[in-house]
């Protein structure tokens, strides 16, 4: 069995891109994980045409947790908020690499979670955007 | 009638001797391995080292640490009455391969395993006399309720209650909890009054309180730890000299530390303020002889699942005077004497509290579970599990970056360790330890207090119980050794 602890989340866990504040972030949210004790928090600078001009995720708790909120600020850069809308548990998964318990899924989908939080409370949330949100 | 009671539960032992079906256990047995579902590979119980079984051989280094001949021949002796390999035999799930490895189990404080006499005792419940208890005229449901009431009578043997009408069947150590603050607490501990309760308690032995003290305005007051672990006494006096106090709730073993504390010297001290005492069990009762009157506890909460029996079922016991004042917990079917329109009389204990049906299968796995522990011996699974506490603790402690919650003596532990490996959080010590095939628990153990006074979000804690072997610590620091190599620490 392979291991979910790749080089790779290890790298991001002891050296995380994008960790950090932005004082005048318009895209800001925050939630834990009850289980783990997880905290991630995602902050987002978007410019006039809804572009993400600068992000940053700050957080504690397990390597899963805070290796793919690094890797998810990585993605999100450069994107337009509609583009992060699509983002999807998949995408996260496939940034990770490796087989993951149900418990860990949770570890590991916890910054898209917020991420997601973070754009509905921006561009409006609907019902299904509050399924979708209660599904991760 | 008492003593009716007690020597008519008792002799109905012969139910089992009498019962046709009692030879057809093996039939069972053979029906087990047709169960689908589930891959169980044979021949793949683990294999452990060979017994220190002669005692001249044994010069004292190698047996691992200990200083005295005395402890090491003590060790050896415990270790000739104890077959570890025989009892794993007993238990099913230990055959599994957890990727590609055999399964270690070191979660006990969580759950334990259950051996093939408990699983088959459930079978033969279901498929041979499977009845509601008390009201039924007819043969099963007599066998289904002498059955539940031997169980009842193999509890009160266990602890030494002096009847076997001081034990309610309840859910679990939470339940038994709930019940005393709602039944007893509400009509005992007023406004202004205070509980006595400590830094080191489960969730379950908190929450139930937070709720009576909003409801009836009372407080609660707890006793601190040491950095190492061990209860503050000076707290505990200074709370009981208030005067308000008016209970006492403490858990016997620590479900994050282990730390044991020395339970009859609290209970004597609150018994002369006239405070009533509460002790949760749940991690003393399956793993040391616990006798309630010799503690002199007002009232004891344990859980069946944690002693080899089902989940779903447990127990409160608490003296008989005290039961006989309390008001119900659940109102229904079963606990009462008389129902009117307007209002109803109440059964005697133990049944006033036993609202609606029981979980009856769980009771009878419950008995049956404390047969099997019987016949291993509280005594010796005591010694076991205190054996074990210490390998874990001597080896573990000599890993590189490995901090050791609790008492730094494993002695005043029992079967329980809690851990961190430098930075590593424990929701990464697990899964990678769950690669090696071996199942620990990590993160808060419900007890956010406790984790708050030591200063740590989480712990990774391993816990033993009769099943567990040295090899399988062997194999646990090898992967705590594996897991500083991955996270470089």
């Amino acid at each position: 069995m392979s291991s979910i602890y790749s080089e790779i989340i290890l790298d991001y866990y002891r050296y995380p891109r994008n960790k950090g504040i932005l004082p005048h972030a318009q895209i800001h949210a925050r939630d834990t994980n009850p289980l783990c004790g997880d905290v991630v928090e995602m902050q987002l600078e978007v410019d006039e045409r809804n572009t993400v001009r600068d992000v940053r995720f700050n957080g504690q708790g397990c390597a899963i947790s805070q290796a793919s909120a690094s890797m998810l600020t990585e993605l999100v850069k450069g994107k337009t908020v509609d583009d992060v809308r699509k983002i999807s548990k998949e995408d996260v998964l496939s940034l990770i690499g490796g087989q993951l318990t149900a418990v860990r899924l949770k570890c590991a989908l916890l910054s898209l979670k917020v991420l997601k939080t973070g754009v509905y409370n921006y561009i409006g949330s609907t019902d299904a955007t509050k399924d979708e949100l209660s599904s991760l | 009638m008492l003593k009716q009671r007690w020597a008519a539960a008792s002799s109905s032992t012969s139910l089992k001797a009498t019962s046709p079906a009692a030879a057809d256990t093996a039939s069972y047995r053979k029906a087990k391995n047709r169960l689908p579902g589930l891959a169980v590979p044979k021949s793949t119980t683990p294999t452990t080292k060979p017994p220190l079984t002669f005692p001249g051989q044994l010069a004292q280094s190698t047996v691992r640490g200990y200083t005295t001949q005395k402890q090491a021949t003590a060790y050896i002796h415990g270790k000739q009455s104890y077959d570890v390999d025989k009892i794993r035999h007993d238990f099913p799930i230990l055959n599994r391969l957890i990727n590609g490895k055999p399964l270690a189990y070191l979660d006990s404080a969580a759950t334990t395993q259950k051996p093939r006499e408990v699983i088959d005792e459930l079978t033969r419940f279901y498929s041979e006399y499977n009845a509601n208890v008390h009201r039924g005229v007819y043969k099963i449901s007599e066998e289904a309720t002498a059955a539940y009431e031997e169980a009842r009578a193999k509890i009160a043997r266990l602890i030494n209650a002096s009847s076997p009408n001081e034990i309610i069947f309840v859910r679990g150590t939470t339940e038994a909890i709930n019940l005393v603050a709602q039944s007893w607490g509400r009509t005992n501990v007023g406004l202004g009054e205070g509980i006595i309760l400590t830094e080191m308690e489960h969730h379950s032995n908190i929450v139930p309180w937070q709720l009576l003290a909003k409801q009836n305005g009372a407080h609660l007051k707890y006793v601190g730890l040491t950095d190492d672990g061990h209860l503050i006494k000076d707290d505990f006096r200074q709370h009981l000299e208030s005067g308000e106090i008016k209970l006492v709730t403490m858990t016997h073993v620590s479900n994050v530390l282990g730390t044991i504390n020395p339970i009859r010297e609290y209970i004597r001290e609150a018994h002369k303020e006239g405070c009533r005492v509460l002790v949760d069990a749940a991690q003393s009762v399956p793993h040391m002889p616990v006798d309630v009157q010799d503690m002199d506890c007002d009232f004891l909460a344990f859980s069946g699942h944690k002693m080899c029996g089902p989940t779903g079922i447990g127990v409160l016991y608490a003296k008989k005077p005290i039961l006989e004042e309390m008001p119900p917990y659940h109102g229904g079917g079963e606990m009462i004497r008389e129902v009117h329109l307007y209002e109803s009389t109440w059964r005697d204990p133990p049944y006033r509290f036993e609202a609606g049906t029981t979980n009856i299968a769980g009771a009878i796995g419950l008995g049956e579970a404390i047969d099997y522990l019987s016949e291993i011996g509280l005594r010796n699974i005591q010694v076991h599990d205190q054996e074990l506490t210490e390998y874990v603790h001597d080896m573990l402690g000599k890993v590189k970056g490995v901090k050791i919650y609790g008492p730094a003596n494993p002695r005043a532990k029992a079967g329980v360790i809690s851990f961190n490996l430098g930075d590593v959080h424990a929701h990464d010590m697990a899964s990678l330890l769950d690669e090696d095939g071996i199942a620990v628990r990590s993160g808060h153990h419900c007890a956010q207090p406790l984790m708050e006074r030591l200063g740590v979000s989480s712990t990774t804690r391993a816990s033993v119980y009769v099943y567990n072997t040295e090899d399988e610590i062997d194999r646990l620091v090898e992967s705590v050794e594996r897991a500083g190599r991955v996270f470089k620490v």
